[in-house]
């Protein structure tokens, strides 16, 4: 479909490829309720995808869906057209709203992201070192994770999802409750990785956010994908109405 | 009151001199005790976290079924235990009835549900924070149980405390199953039962002033371990 956007994918990710990643008829009900119907989306190589939408419209759902941290109830997730198989896990990473951090330090929170993910232990030291200086946080490096600020969790967070190399990251509003100056660290490696090639799908609220990180924009409404374009495209002239109206700063319900 | 203050200074002194009985019986009732705790400890951590992040026919009952064995009077255990080890039990042949592995078997059966128990809430709590990390790190729910042993491992620590005070200070068991021989299965509780039914009050004392320093420094060092473990988790 789309061309490969601004940042070519590098030869390492091409050569092995779980992508594209596609949906079919995904369907995920709730006490009745339709969270998610979403007849076809697929999603290739090339700069990140932001995934935007007023609150409830499915976004943070989309993302567990296409991670297989949710089952649906109708519908398949296909990776290069194949279903999910053992181990496609292991070439994908996370990182959610909330940082998650084990109660251990900031070296061995790396450490054991790359232990589950098979990296044999004698290169495990030099990948955390890497992850490490990438996040700015050797200086931290052995304290207890926890008793980091708000921004280093965060950039923990997501260093520890990049150590394991994956081809796509999900990232689930990694920056809603940082500060600017937080906010800015993480959307700096955001565009290193995306640079170096890993596949960026990426739920924000924030416009502006999207326009700096983006090359398309999933824009979903009550569960369904209203419109999937490139991001110039979508910020110039939506082709949706709720699209529009969210740009236009209305309030989508 | 001289009733009172004597025995009590009697007591003292007996501490302060380090009494060769009173020693004997402090260690015994440590050594079963910490045995007894650690096994159950070996046991109920495990069994608590499979039963916090299990998923299996029978897992509720048998969450129903680890709380309400919290609960177990020690007599009865006791009982059980006597039942079994005895020359005519199915475990006779062992001979291991007034013996101090008979008195950490009983506590053993006493403790496990109370560490099983408290390690399914730990366990279940840290699971909710963890669960969705974790599988998206590709770690699966059973291997993620080593996992949240070794993070829950302060609060679990409480767990293990809670066990280890209910061991040091229970009777009904030990003193069914190891009948407070001396010098051989005389433990802090079975002794002071004793000592005091004999009126030699100054031992009984001096056991009993042991027996609550040793609770007091258990639930300090509870105290402590929750400090310190809400440093590392929400400082």
């Amino acid at each position: 479909m789309r061309d490969a956007g601004a940042i070519a994918p590098s030869a390492i990710h091409a050569a092995r490829g779980i992508l594209p990643l596609s949906a079919e008829g995904l369907v995920l009900r709730m006490a009745g309720q339709t969270l998610i119907d979403i007849a076809r989306l697929t999603i290739d190589e090339g700069g990140p995808t932001m995934v935007m939408g007023p609150n409830g419209a499915g976004k943070s759902i989309l993302l567990r869906l296409l991670h297989g941290l949710i089952e649906p109830d109708a519908g398949r997730i296909l990776w290069a057209g194949q279903p999910a198989r053992a181990g496609i896990r292991l070439r994908q990473a996370m990182v959610f709203q909330r940082p998650v951090l084990l109660r251990r330090s900031v070296a061995a929170n790396i450490d054991y992201a790359l232990k589950v993910n098979g990296v044999p232990r004698v290169r495990r030291p030099a990948a955390v070192a890497r992850a490490l200086a990438l996040g700015g946080l050797e200086p931290q490096a052995r304290q207890p994770a926890r008793t980091l600020s708000g921004g280093e969790q965060q950039r923990l967070a997501l260093v520890r999802a990049l150590a394991v190399e994956p081809e796509i990251l999900f990232l689930d509003e990694p920056t809603a409750s940082l500060d600017p100056a937080a906010t800015a660290a993480i959307e700096r490696l955001i565009a290193d990785a995306a640079a170096r090639g890993t596949k960026i799908v990426m739920v924000t609220h924030d416009p502006g956010q999207a326009r700096r990180l983006g090359a398309e924009v999933v824009f979903m409404h009550r569960g369904r994908i209203a419109e999937h374009t490139d991001a110039d495209a979508f910020f110039r002239q939506p082709g949706s109405r709720e699209a529009r109206a969210f740009l236009a700063g209305e309030l989508v319900l | 009151m001289q009733d009172f203050t004597e025995p009590f200074s009697l007591a003292l002194r007996l501490i302060l001199a380090g009494d060769a009985e009173l020693l004997g019986i402090v260690l015994l009732s440590l050594r079963v005790s910490l045995s007894a705790v650690l096994i159950a400890a070996l046991i109920g951590m495990p069994l608590g976290a499979v039963l916090a992040v299990g998923r299996f026919p029978g897992r509720a009952a048998l969450v129903v079924t680890v709380n309400a064995l919290m609960g177990l009077p020690p007599v009865v255990v006791g009982l059980v235990i006597y039942l079994l080890l005895s020359n005519a039990g199915p475990l006779g042949v062992l001979q291991l009835l007034y013996t101090p592995t008979a008195m950490i078997i009983a506590q053993v059966v006493l403790v496990t549900p109370i560490i099983a128990a408290l390690s399914r809430q730990v366990i279940e709590d840290l699971n909710g924070e963890y669960a969705e990390q974790l599988r998206s790190l590709g770690v699966s729910r059973v291997a993620s149980v080593p996992t949240l042993l070794w993070d829950g491992r302060y609060s679990l620590m409480t767990a293990f405390l809670a066990g280890f005070g209910r061991a040091i200070a229970e009777v009904g068991a030990v003193i069914i199953v190891g009948g407070n021989i001396n010098h051989v299965t005389r433990v802090m509780t079975t002794t002071i039962a004793l000592e005091t039914s004999k009126g030699n009050l100054a031992l009984a004392l001096a056991l009993g002033i042991i027996l609550v320093a040793i609770a007091i420094a258990v639930n300090a060092a509870v105290g402590l371990m929750r400090g310190s473990e809400r440093q590392v988790a929400h400082a």
